[in-house]
Formats: structure tokens, C-alpha cells, sequence
């Protein structure tokens, strides 16, 4: 077996999800060939070869362009499977390799189960494992789901070119609100999921955070409604955390939070609901409604 | 101006999952059914893009059984002015490329300026469904959109990148999108729009008529996963769960002096 793995560069720097690649193409036993729009000053460590196609030409963001490159790439090297990650530059790009392969593509692979790609479904609380027709498929990983490999020797660079011609036309960055908070610091975090139901909740959990000792921080949902502000938000599109205590209060646990929090050195989820997907992450479900327990859990905190 | 939005009807994601006895899927019995998240936002946008451009005519799509109705009315309660059910009672079992190959068929002589849809759906969430239309059709499609904009012809939106890094790009119409959580603020349908909805157009096709291709792949097996070892679960009354969470985080933890 032979997997096209697709790496991924960004504002002039690439990306370590490679590695991730890496290590999902050793559990599939597979040869490996690679490809990156990018810069030679910025190779992977991965001793194969690499076709490199120069981003300062074609585009770091030029989905037709990279499509061009890649089924060119294919046509010669023929991969029984294409790998990227499930990153916005992945699953952008997947379906257009997968539409112009005639193969099919299976997105965000957690595991590999008996040969079959597994898959999350509903939110995470159910997995499906996955069989393909076609004789190429394309996949897409998820972040952290597979072991980092890193192989220390230099590729070897067969150079790709493709001018920059694309109909989406890339204006630039635009930087993520700084400023505030930096919870990357704090030791104690305590967080509001959807679960809080209105704004005026937020002080309640801000208060728990306080009597802990910590700081605050809010799912994608709760920043989305400006009842919080972005910088603390936890994920995979706000912050990394790893704080010696996470306290999840109302938080499903959707794999775009896990990402940014899972690596906490203790884990307490508060919520309703017993199979919420948070519970395969927390050393404690506390299965109660946090109306009810965040107040007093916060007194009895107090009177310490 | 034409503009087409495809929604998909999902399970509440707080329901009790229970896995159908084939064991490709899950249980539809017993569970509350909204709109999928990520196209409330799409639907919002093409309504905004409507009353911006003034002459448009907005349909939404959505393939499924009878009961997608409910969640298209809607839709067309939020500013919709018509309904295309494409009707398939095997819509559940339906892969990512067979459900753009059937929204594509239905859009391919229409001539849509812009076609709305969500970045993933919260059930089967494979994230592919809308660029693929776009393969389809040809079109350029920008994915993750956080931000939109139309002038003259031209969409241009910001894409939402890992860490909260937007790109900015521009695309000229006609194109698809695929909306991102946050693009804006779902309106709640009022009343008087809800009795309005009532009366639009809401057609239905037979899936057969429009779906051409073939699967490509098939679920073996769903299941639930496996809960990692050492977890606690703790229940009761409040004041007591509070207690003992205490005594877990003195024991466990350095974190409580
Ligand atoms: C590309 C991408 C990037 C994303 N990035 C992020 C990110 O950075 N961060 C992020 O958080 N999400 C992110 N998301 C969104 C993510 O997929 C989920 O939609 C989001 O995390 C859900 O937030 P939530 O858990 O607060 O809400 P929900 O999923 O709605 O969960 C609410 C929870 O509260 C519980 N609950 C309800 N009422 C109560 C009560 N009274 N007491 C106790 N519990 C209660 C419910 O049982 C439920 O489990 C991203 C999604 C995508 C597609
Ligand atoms: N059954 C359906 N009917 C209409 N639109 C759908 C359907 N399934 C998926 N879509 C659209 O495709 C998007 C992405 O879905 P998916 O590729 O399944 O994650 C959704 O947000 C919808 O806009």
C-alpha cells in the first residue's frame, strides 16, 4: 500500500501535523510519498521523497491550483490513498482531490479498527467504521489521534511548479484577537459550555473560577454569543490549555474542545447528561444540573 | 438573483443514542429533531444576501423523509421563499458524495448566483457535502466562512483557520460557501412569518429523479465508543456531590490548600 501524504505550510512557516501523518501511515504499514506547497528553507523530517511546489509562486491558500498539483502528483506516483489532516486547509481541499480521483473520501479518521477507518458521528458520542468501494480514497486526520513519528533524515525534493491562476483569490491573514486574559497561564480553569442557557450565568462560573483560585474560559458557543470574549475561549480555534484542573461546566465535549484541553492534568465535567462525550475525558462526571451545583459546590469551595 | 441554501434535519445531540438494529446507524425512534447547526447560519446569510440585494428568490433544499418538512418550514419562516424536499425516506443512508451529487442535479439549469451550505453536518459531520457540489458544478466554493460579504457580484468572506486566524478571500459568483459557527445571529421566525410560511411553495421531487451517482463507501459498523478507564461518575443530591467532589480534589489534586 502507498499513501500520498499532504503537509501543510501557513504565513510562511510549516506545520507539524505532518508528523501525525506520519504515524498514521506506519499503523497502515504503507509506503510514503509527500507532497508540500512550501518552502525548501522548511522541510519536513521525513527521509522519502517530497514533491515541493514553491507557495511563494502558486499560493499558500489556492485550493485550484493545489488540486492542479496534487492529481498531477497522483497520476504519477499512483497512491491507493491521499492523507491530510482535518484542519481547514484538509478538509478544503479533500473533497476536490477525492471529486477529481473518483474516489472516496472519509473524513476525520480517529482509528484504524481491523483495517476499517473509524470515524466519529453525532457530535462524537457514536463512531462508525468505514468501508470503500473505490479503488483510491482520500482521507482526512484528526488532530492528535494518531502517534507523532518524526524521521530525522532530509527528503528527497522533486520540485512541482503551477502558477498562481485559481478562482478563489487569497487577500491575506487576519490575526486573532489578542489581548486580556492569557489562560495558557492559569492553573486552574473553569469553563461555560452552552449547558449555562443565558449570559447572566457567566458570573456564576467566573465566581466558582474566582473561590478556586483560577481563571475562566467558555466553549465556541458561549464566545459565538458574545456572552464571553474570544480569547477565552478553549479549542482547537481559540486556546490550548493544560492547567493542573479543568473544570468543563455544561460542555458536551465535542473534539474541536478535547483538542484544546485534554492534555489537563485533571479533568471535572459537570452536566446532565451521563453519555455526554466530556465523561471520556474527565476523571470526574459530576452528572447534576449546574444550576444546582456550581452555587453550592462554590460556597462549600469558599468556606475552605 | 437566485440563491439556493441546503439544510439537513439532525437528532438533538443531547439525545440518548441508540444504535439501529442493523448496526450501520442510529435508532431514529425517540429522538427530537432540529435543524443542523451550522445551517441555521447558512440560512440567516442567504436571508441577509436576499433582503440585500432586494430582487432575489432564496429555496431551500433538504433531503429526507416527510418529517424534514417540519424543519424547512422553518426555514421559510426565517425569509425562505420556497422549499425543494427532495424526498427520500433512505436519506440516513445516503454518503456524502451521493447527497451533492443529488443537491447538484437538482441546481445544475437553475442557475443559482450563490448556494449556501454548512460546513458539516452534526450527525454524519464529514464536512464534504457543499465543496462537492461545487466540484459538481463547477463552481469555485470557499469552506469555514466566518464572514460574508457580496458587492457587485463578487462574495468576499473570511475563512476560519486553526487558533482563531482568519484568510481573507474573494471569489466571484457564481460560487458555493460552507458556513462556519459565529458567521452571525440566527433570527428566531416571528410569528406572522411563521403563519406567512405556511403558504409558500414547498415541493416535493422523488430522490430518484435527481440521484445519479453511485455510493462509494458504506458503513460496516456503528458503535459507542469506549469509555477511557478510570473515569468517576458521580450522582445524588447537589450539596452531597459537592462534598465528595471536595474530598476528591484534596486527595487527587494540589489545587485545593
Ligand atoms: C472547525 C471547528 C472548530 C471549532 N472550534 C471550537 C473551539 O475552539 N472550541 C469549542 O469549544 N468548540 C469549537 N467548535 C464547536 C464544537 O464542535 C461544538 O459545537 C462546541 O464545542 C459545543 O459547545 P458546548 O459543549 O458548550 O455546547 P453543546 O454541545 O450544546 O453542549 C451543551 C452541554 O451542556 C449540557 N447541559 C445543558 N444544560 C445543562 C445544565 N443545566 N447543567 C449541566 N449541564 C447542562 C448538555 O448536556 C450538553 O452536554 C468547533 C467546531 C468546528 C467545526
Ligand atoms: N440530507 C441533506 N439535505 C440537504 N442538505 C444536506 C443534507 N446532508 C448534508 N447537507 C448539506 O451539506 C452540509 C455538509 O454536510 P456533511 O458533508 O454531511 O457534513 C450540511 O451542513 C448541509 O448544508
Amino acid at each position: 500500500m502507498k499513501i500520498l501524504l499532504i503537509a501543510e505550510y501557513r504565513d510562511g512557516k510549516l506545520l507539524t501535523g505532518y508528523t501525525e501523518q506520519l504515524g498514521f501511515a506506519e499503523k497502515m504499514g504503507a509506503e510514503i510519498v509527500m507532497f508540500l506547497a512550501g518552502s525548501d528553507s522548511a522541510l519536513p523530517n521525513y527521509g522519502g521523497k517530497l514533491y515541493l511546489a514553491d507557495a511563494s509562486s502558486c499560493g499558500e491558500f489556492n485550493p485550484d491550483a493545489h488540486k492542479k498539483m496534487i492529481l498531477e502528483v497522483v497520476a504519477k506516483e499512483q497512491p491507493d490513498m491521499v492523507a491530510l489532516a482535518h484542519s481547514s486547509y484538509g478538509w478544503d481541499l479533500a473533497p476536490r482531490l477525492a471529486y477529481g480521483m473518483q474516489a472516496a473520501q472519509v473524513s476525520e479518521v480517529v482509528d484504524v479498527q481491523d483495517k476499517l477507518l473509524v470515524v466519529p458521528a453525532c457530535n462524537s458520542k457514536l463512531r462508525r467504521s468505514i468501508r470503500c468501494t473505490t479503488g483510491q480514497t482520500v482521507v482526512t486526520l484528526q488532530a492528535g489521534a494518531f502517534k507523532p513519528v518524526e524521521l530525522s533524515a532530509a527528503p528527497q525534493v522533486e520540485k512541482v511548479s503551477m502558477t498562481a491562476e485559481g478562482r478563489v483569490i487569497f487577500e491575506g491573514y487576519e490575526a486573532a484577537a489578542a489581548g486580556g486574559v492569557d489562560l495558557t497561564k492559569a492553573e486552574i480553569i473553569v469553563s461555560a459550555g452552552r449547558g449555562i442557557g443565558k449570559p447572566e450565568n457567566v458570573a456564576m462560573i467566573a465566581g466558582l473560577a474566582k473561590a478556586l483560585g483560577g481563571e475562566y474560559g467558555a466553549s465556541r458557543p458561549v464566545v459565538d454569543s458574545a456572552w464571553v470574549e474570544h480569547n477565552r475561549q478553549v479549542g482547537t480555534t481559540g486556546q490550548t490549555v493544560a492547567p493542573k484542573l479543568y473544570v468543563a461546566c455544561g460542555i458536551s465535549g465535542a473534539i474541536q474542545h478535547l483538542a484544546g484541553m485534554k492534555k489537563s492534568e485533571f479533568v471535572v465535567a459537570i452536566n446532565t447528561d451521563k453519555d455526554a462525550p466530556i465523561g471520556e475525558v474527565a476523571d470526574v462526571l459530576v452528572v447534576a444540573d449546574l444550576m444546582q451545583f456550581v452555587p453550592i459546590f462554590t460556597e462549600k469551595v469558599q468556606a475552605l | 438573483m437566485k440563491i439556493l441554501v441546503c439544510i439537513k434535519q439532525v437528532p438533538d445531540m443531547e439525545s440518548k443514542f441508540k444504535v439501529a438494529a442493523e448496526g450501520t446507524w442510529y435508532d431514529n425512534q425517540d429522538l427530537a429533531w432540529r435543524m443542523n447547526e451550522y445551517d441555521e447560519y447558512a440560512v440567516e446569510q442567504a436571508v441577509r444576501l436576499k433582503e440585500q440585494v432586494g430582487d432575489a428568490d432564496l429555496t431551500v433544499l433538504s433531503i429526507g423523509s416527510d418529517k424534514v418538512k417540519e424543519t424547512m418550514k422553518k426555514a421559510l419562516a426565517m425569509g425562505c421563499d420556497r422549499g425543494a424536499h427532495i424526498a427520500d425516506d433512505a436519506a440516513w443512508n445516503k454518503e456524502p458524495f451521493q447527497v451533492a451529487g443529488i443537491i447538484a442535479e437538482y441546481a445544475r439549469d437553475k442557475g443559482f448566483d450563490v448556494i449556501f451550505t454548512g460546513m458539516q453536518s452534526q450527525d454524519r459531520g464529514s464536512g464534504q457535502v457543499g465543496v462537492l457540489v461545487a466540484e459538481m458544478l463547477e463552481l469555485p466554493s470557499v469552506s469555514t466562512i466566518v464572514d460574508f460579504g457580496y458587492e457587485a457580484g463578487t462574495i468576499i468572506a473570511k475563512r476560519e483557520l486553526e487558533g482563531g486566524i482568519k484568510a481573507k478571500v474573494k471569489v466571484q459568483a457564481p460560487a458555493v460557501v460552507t458556513c462556519q459557527l459565529g458567521l452571525n445571529t440566527p433570527r428566531y421566525p416571528t410569528l406572522p412569518n411563521i403563519m406567512k410560511a405556511k403558504k409558500k411553495e414547498l415541493l416535493s421531487i422523488p430522490v430518484a429523479e435527481l440521484l445519479k451517482v453511485n455510493a462509494r463507501m458504506e458503513t460496516a459498523n456503528m458503535f459507542f465508543p469506549e469509555k477511557k478507564g478510570g473515569g468517576l461518575v458521580l450522582e445524588g443530591e447537589a450539596g452531597e456531590l459537592a462534598d465528595r467532589l471536595i474530598s476528591i480534589l484534596k486527595d487527587k489534586t494540589t489545587v485545593l490548600k
